[in-house]
């Protein structure tokens, strides 16, 4: 049987019938980790013993009928999540010799969801970049195509979604980080409305715009998934202390009268090639399903791009300030006196994406500077909030690309910041406006998955997963797994 | 001396930076203790180290403690108050950044009344109060050549009470400051231990001509640790800058340290080397909001202030502005003072019981360093001695005597009295023959006082208080005294 072609939804009731052991499942993806991961470099740490126990665990709760959905299901984490007693890298020489003394609220949560951990994935050093290739242990790679990007900064969990080395993965997403790479490799990713999962534990990028999320195959994976995560957290002062709703139960929300309002800056320029005519077909299924499509318009979303670009930075120079060398991290050998081990230390451990985000963080809030740029992007970000508040009175949903074109080649864009960062053009207003949104699979250029993403209203994840569920419904792109990983 | 007098044409121009640390039993951000004294590191849990992936949560009582503040001193608590990250490396900054408040404070524009030395009332006004977390040490003892960092302290929350540049001297700096100090303890905000680091100054000093209007350049005196200190700092730094003028120098606006040993400033860090905090909302950390019934609710829990205790205990008990002053500079000194005062027959031993609270009880009280709440002698026992005094069973010279035994060894008035026989002899044939005794001892000093040398009158009063064993009621000796001299 193949294990790793089922749903999270099948694989729980499998379990749950006895048809295989939460261990022979652990077992499965940890064969298929062994024989892929070398090739794909998607996991940084495989955590094959742990794996292993948790799923005696879950054996155990499920023949004691303690079992909840998601017991003994495998999950990979990102390795931006600290896991107490493992590795957490975030994709740095700095953090190569960090253990987490303690687990992150996500963590946490799925643990005592009963799930069981494969591994930490690989990612954008410091989920700074849009193609995994910044990470120190080099870049993952896309399982459509090797020689190809997975996306970024959650490259190592979409890649080990897509090529089934693990049915689902957690992501974060603080510009697309989960959107881009799930198009990328044709599954489904959501991101959240900004606290709504908390960010306890989630080393942190840039703290205004950071959100933890869900990514699977399909929408319904995605929303058994979320349930485990979502909730108020206490040690997130930004956690959002309100119910969460059953994302299950409501998946099969009826689509019809639906309002899907057609993002009209997303649809203006540069979608006039496959991606275009892919996204166009969704709207023309949505009509299809019986949903009503609008145009509207953001005015100012074009500037979503300069605005992160100040937003980010700045907050990361001051949030990668820990790392110095003194507590724990990288510390440089024989440092002569505290200026040489702050300069060395940090010089070394950080790669060249992450200093040149925290001279612009650096920058952008410096005395004379802090006006014209942070100040000025802060209220360019209010006014794009407020742009999609008005485009929210008229519509239910917003409807556009997630990427502008599919998986490129490793090395074409590492030696051009300005091209990598335009990647993020279509998923970076959600973020600057806190909203919720999602990124499904919706057709392939030539031999490459492209995706789609819908955008919620705050705390309109549930109507984000009906609505991709529906989609999913009629369309099988969600179950497409690439040949080599079949 | 006048202040100005010393320094002739020139005006001193002085701010204050006070920190108190909030008496929270937590931090401002994280669940560790705050306590002081505790083995290295031992109260630093992973938000204290600022480890990756954790978070601040703000501690409401130190936002409480805050309002309060403000309340007490008529500012404006701030509706809506905002968290920024100060930015800058040090080892014992765990984050590289302080969280602290910026441009919205939780605090802003209040005064403070001080009493200048010739009696007069000075209003100084309180630019703003914000919270912010304290940074932990750095320690170089026993490490050899090595560095250690203790985080206990980190993130402990501060008050960091700003004033105008109104003091215009060392003295009415320190008042302010001593004003301060009283009014953090009575609204049980900060523990007021200047030793422990838990109420600290920075003070901005600056001189310029008399009649110039334009402030002249300042400089920065960091953390000056006692009142006599900052009086010394300041003065010193004055001289300094008025010497640097005079001599036809310019003052560097900088960061100076004070060294008590050698009664100096030296300079830090100029402002060419100061840092560029980079100062931006912490992002971490929601606006603080507040609402009207949260305020009132902090407003019901002030205590009478100082001034008003001060006014309340001329009034009442017809005391001079300067006791009701003393006794009213702690908390605790005025509750004893009150309670000794309705212990001891009310507002008539009110002048009596100040004269003792002030006088014999805070005397012992320093010279064993000790305070009000551990005091070997109660409000009632103090009472108690005072009323002996009242009915006449032991003179105030006497009653000296009974308190320092009561203070030694823990007992009543009453038992002191007894045990060493102390009670006073107003027993007019005992007294007489006393002074009988002393007459017929001393014939020639006898004669000569009849003959006219009045002053010798002290002697034969210190005789027979001698003979008694200065048991004699002094006004009854000195009566009968004057009535046997008489030729």
């Amino acid at each position: 049987m193949s294990l790793h072609t089922l749903s999270v939804a099948e694989l729980s009731a499998s379990l749950g019938r006895r048809e295989f052991s939460s261990v022979e499942l652990t077992q499965h993806f940890l064969d298929r980790i062994s024989s892929s991961n070398p090739a794909l470099n998607a996991y940084i740490t495989i955590t094959a013993e742990r794996a292993l126990a948790d799923a005696r665990a879950a054996d155990q709760a499920i023949a004691a009928g303690t079992a909840g959905a998601l017991t003994g299901i495998p999950v990979a984490q990102k390795d931006i999540f600290c896991t107490d007693g493992i590795r957490t890298t975030c994709g740095s020489r700095m953090l190569d010799n960090f253990i987490s003394p303690y687990d992150a609220t996500v963590v946490e949560r799925l643990a005592a969801a009963g799930t069981v951990l494969l591994g930490k994935t690989n990612m954008d050093e410091f989920a700074m970049g849009s193609s995994n290739e910044t990470s120190w242990y080099g870049p993952v790679r896309n399982p459509w195509d090797l020689a190809k990007v997975p996306g970024g900064s959650s490259g190592g969990s979409a890649a080990v979604v897509a090529a089934r080395l693990a049915p689902v993965a957690t992501g974060t997403d603080t510009g697309g980080s989960i959107r881009q790479p799930a198009a990328l490799v044709g599954i489904s990713g959501i991101k959240p409305t900004y606290g709504r999962v908390s960010r306890y534990g989630m080393i942190a990028f840039a703290s205004s715009l950071d959100q933890a999320g869900i990514m699977a195959p399909s929408a319904e994976d995605c929303a058994l998934f979320l349930q485990a995560i979502a909730g108020f957290d206490p040690r997130d002062s930004t956690s959002v202390d309100r119910p969460v709703p059953r994302y299950s139960a409501e998946l099969n929300s009826p689509i019809k009268g639906l309002r899907i309002g057609i993002l009209k800056e997303f649809f203006e320029r540069g979608l006039d090639g496959p991606t275009g005519v892919l996204v166009n077909a969704v709207l023309d299924q949505y009509r299809a399903l019986g949903a009503e499509l609008v145009e509207v318009s953001c005015p100012n979303l074009p500037l979503s791009v300069p605005t992160y670009y100040v937003v980010a930075p700045a907050e990361c120079s001051s949030n990668l300030s820990r790392f110095d060398g003194v507590r724990f991290g990288h510390r440089c050998e024989n440092p002569r006196d505290l200026m040489d081990l702050y300069k060395r230390s940090r010089g070394e451990g950080f790669g060249s994406e992450v200093k040149r985000r925290i001279m612009t963080g650096a920058y952008v809030l410096s005395a004379g500077y802090y006006d014209a740029y942070y100040l000025k992007a802060q209220k360019v970000r209010s006014l794009i909030t407020a742009d999609f508040k008005a485009a929210f009175s008229q519509v239910d949903l917003l409807i556009g690309p997630t990427s502008p074109s599919p998986a490129f080649d490793l090395g074409a864009k590492v030696d051009d910041p300005i091209t990598m960062y335009l990647n993020d053009i279509y998923t970076i207003g959600a973020n600057l406006a806190g909203l919720p949104a999602m990124s499904i699979p919706c057709g392939f250029d030539g031999h490459l998955p492209v995706g789609v993403q819908l955008i919620g209203p705050h705390f309109g994840e549930s109507r984000l997963l009906s609505a991709a569920h529906a989609y999913q419904s009629v369309t099988d792109f969600h179950r497409r797994i690439p040949a080599a990983y079949v | 001396m006048n202040e100005q007098s010393a320094h002739a044409g020139w005006e001193v121009v002085i701010g204050l930076e006070i920190h108190a640390q909030l008496a929270t039993r937590s931090k401002i951000f994280s669940g560790s203790a705050t306590a002081y004294g505790a083995a290295p590191n031992s109260q630093a849990n992973l938000v204290d180290l600022g480890y990756p992936g954790v978070l601040p949560v703000l501690n409401r009582e130190a936002v409480r403690m805050a309002v309060k503040f403000g309340l007490a001193t008529g500012s404006k608590v701030a509706r809506r108050s905002v968290f920024a990250r100060k930015n800058y490396f040090y080892p014992d900054l765990p984050k590289g950044y302080q969280i602290s408040q910026y441009e919205l404070p939780i605090v802003a524009t209040g005064t403070l009344d001080i009493l200048l030395d010739d009696g007069s009332i000075k209003t100084i006004g309180i630019t703003r109060a914000h919270l912010e977390e304290d940074a932990g040490k750095s320690t170089h003892e026993g490490l050899g050549a090595a560095s250690g960092i203790d985080l206990n302290r980190a993130g402990t929350p501060l008050l960091e009470i700003v004033s105008e540049p109104d003091l215009r001297g060392a003295k009415e700096a320190v008042a302010y400051l001593k004003k301060i100090h009283t009014l953090v303890r009575y609204l049980e905000i900060c523990d007021g231990n200047m030793q422990e680091g838990s109420f600290r100054c920075d003070a901005n000093v600056s001189v310029r001509r008399v009649g110039a209007e334009k402030f002249g350049t300042r400089c920065e005196i960091k953390n000056v640790n006692s009142f006599r200190y900052v009086e010394k700092a300041i003065n010193y730094e004055v001289a300094r800058q008025i010497d640097v003028l005079e001599g036809g120098g310019t003052i560097v606006q900088e960061t100076r340290l004070y060294d008590a040993a050698k009664d100096e400033t030296r300079s830090m860090r100029s402002k060419e080397e100061a840092n560029d905090y980079r100062y931006f909302p912490d992002p971490d950390l929601l606006p603080v909001e507040l609402d009207e019934s949260f305020i009132e609710a902090v407003r019901q829990t002030l205590p009478e202030l100082p001034d008003e205790k001060a006014d309340r205990f001329c009034a009442d008990y017809g005391l001079s502005r300067y006791d009701a002053l003393v006794l009213t500079a702690s908390r605790d000194l005025a509750d004893y003072y009150e309670a000794v005062v309705s212990g001891s027959g009310g507002a008539s031993a009110a002048k009596l019981a100040a004269n003792w609270v002030m006088g014999d009880f805070s005397g012992a009280l320093n010279r064993d360093n000790a305070d009000v709440a551990t005091a070997r002698v109660s409000s009632a026992a103090l009472a108690g001695l005072l009323a002996r005094i009242q009915d006449d069973t032991i003179s105030g010279k006497i009653a000296k005597e009974v308190f320092e035994a009561m203070w030694a060894e823990g007992l009543s008035a009453d038992a002191v009295i007894e045990a060493k026989g102390l009670k006073q002899i107003t027993d007019t044939g005992a007294i007489e023959a006393a002074i009988d005794e002393v007459m017929a001892a001393n014939p020639k000093q006898l004669e000569e006082y009849r003959s006219g040398k009045d002053r010798l009158f002290g002697f034969f009063v210190g005789q027979t208080m001698k003979a008694t064993q200065g048991k004699a009621n002094p006004a009854q000796l000195n009566d009968l005294l004057k009535r046997k001299l008489a030729p």
